[in-house]
């Protein structure tokens, strides 16, 4: 468990502090802090348009923040002299709408960034992809397109094709929120799988049954700020603010 | 005379088909050369413009859309005839040939790069997020990712205007380009006689009806993962 003022930022995998973005007159986040340790399970929950998806995608700089800092595995993330390419294949990222890339298969889609960014060979890719389509459940849906799959599987075909580039961190979008509830349990058995094999992930979701259950801490956003931050036991059976209390109140999880 | 003799007698005139046929089925050679030749420039161009624009540098893209859009707005005619008078005048004296496949090409690529663009700006952003989170550079994602699926969605309308406007090829018999048009109206003009261009119609047929059965069937395959 951190508290805020963790240091020095070796121990900690991600720490983004005071990040802001701001879209016109519109702030989504107004000085957020994000500090994830080595292994670390962190859940991020809240309303709609508190700023969880954008908070996720400043820590890949698919979003540029407006302000504050980001440091990724003793990386400055924000500094124009990093390749940001290159530090994208350590940090992956799943998104809620799985954004497989539907004229590819799911080798292709696995095997893409493998070749093309990190410049592997065409054998070496598929080797990998294959061990990571396997790992996520689905080494018999290699040659199958996106369109021919479930939501659930396309959703771990997403998540291997974040882990083969081997992340250090997984940054999760509502990876179930798209799902069908019946497709849920497949995915959330894979993240399950990668917190055994200690996989560092910030995950953004309404699943709160498993958030109480699996995080290692919580993190509630409303209006663009943290609002609490702590364990799940505490911050689920007790929280500290009215604000998270009405919240989980009415999510009824 | 009756109606159908005198029909037979002017579009059917085996003596006059037979007298000519060869000198259009050279027209042939020409027309499916520059065909050819303006498929392959016209596309590539468009493409090619349609990936600059993705770029989204201003003052390029500002002058991009000028020039595309006039070249749309223009008769192909117009833009063959100021192109076949207006170089010689400037000191650049080209082949009739060479105007011929520089407008249409120019024509084609205006309308393709729209056809393109439209397809790079379909393609969900999603998309686009996905491929660069996993490190893959602007240029990478736009090539292995982005263009594959715009080029899928733009394979129909690029078709039927592809045949549009390699048909206007005929439009060398304006200037002096002996393709097929070009040779049947000269042989018409010699032998007061209709036949060269049936023939010249058939020969237009026989090669744009497999180009467009070529099409449906593009389509058909590129259509099975778009389910």
């Amino acid at each position: 468990m951190l508290s805020a003022d963790a240091s020095p930022s070796r121990a900690l995998l991600l720490e983004a502090r005071g990040v802001r973005k701001t879209y016109g007159a519109n702030e989504v986040l107004k000085g957020v802090d994000l500090l994830v340790a080595p292994g670390e399970m962190v859940f991020l929950i809240g309303p709609s348009g508190s700023g969880k998806s954008t908070l996720l995608r400043c820590c890949n700089r698919l979003e540029d923040p407006s302000g504050g800092s980001i440091w990724v595995g003793g990386v400055d993330l924000l500094s124009p002299k990093t390749d940001i390419n290159r530090m994208r294949c350590e940090v992956g990222m799943v998104f809620q709408s799985f954004n497989l890339y539907p004229h590819l298969t799911a080798l292709g889609n696995v095997t893409l960034a493998l070749r093309k960014a990190m410049g592997k060979s065409r054998e070496e890719a598929e080797r990998i992809a294959h061990a990571n389509l396997e790992r996520v459940d689905l080494a018999d849906k290699a040659r199958a397109y996106p369109g021919e799959l479930s939501g659930g599987q396309q959703q771990r075909v997403a998540i291997a094709r974040a882990l083969a580039l081997e992340p250090k961190i997984l940054l999760m979008d509502e990876p179930t929120s798209a799902l069908d509830p019946e497709l849920v349990g497949s995915v959330l058995a894979v993240v399950r799988g990668l917190r055994k094999s200690g996989m560092t992930m910030v995950i953004a979701s309404h699943e709160m049954r498993f958030a109480r259950e699996a995080a290692d801490r919580v993190l509630f956003l409303d209006g663009g700020l943290v609002v609490e931050d702590g364990p799940p036991a505490a911050l689920f059976a007790d929280p500290k603010e009215e604000r998270t209390r009405r919240f989980l109140r009415d999510v009824r999880y | 005379m009756s109606g159908l003799d005198r029909f037979v007698a002017t579009f059917l005139d085996l003596e006059v088909g037979l007298r000519y046929g060869p000198q259009i089925l050279e027209g042939l050679v020409t027309t499916v050369g520059i065909g050819l030749a303006v498929v392959a420039t016209g596309l590539a161009c468009g493409l090619a413009l349609a990936v600059l624009r993705a770029f989204g540098m201003r003052p390029v893209n500002f002058l991009l859309i000028q020039i595309v859009d006039i070249l749309r707005a223009l008769p192909p005619l117009v833009v063959v005839l100021i192109i076949y008078f207006g170089l010689p005048s400037v000191g650049v004296v080209i082949p009739s040939a060479v105007v011929l496949w520089l407008s249409l090409s120019a024509i084609l690529a205006a309308f393709s790069e729209e056809v393109f663009w439209a397809g790079i700006t379909s393609t969900p952003t999603g998309q686009w997020m996905a491929a660069r989170s996993t490190g893959l550079s602007f240029l990478q994602t736009l090539c292995y990712v982005i263009l594959p699926q715009a080029v899928r969605v733009a394979i129909p309308p690029l078709t039927n205007r592809t045949i549009a406007i390699t048909k206007n090829t005929a439009l060398g018999s304006a200037i002096g380009v002996n393709e097929i048009l070009g040779q049947a109206t000269s042989a018409e003009a010699f032998s007061a006689n209709a036949t060269p261009l049936l023939i010249a119609s058939v020969l237009y047929v026989l090669i744009f009806i497999p180009l467009v059965i070529a099409s449906h069937a593009l389509e058909r395959r590129h259509a099975v993962w778009r389910r």
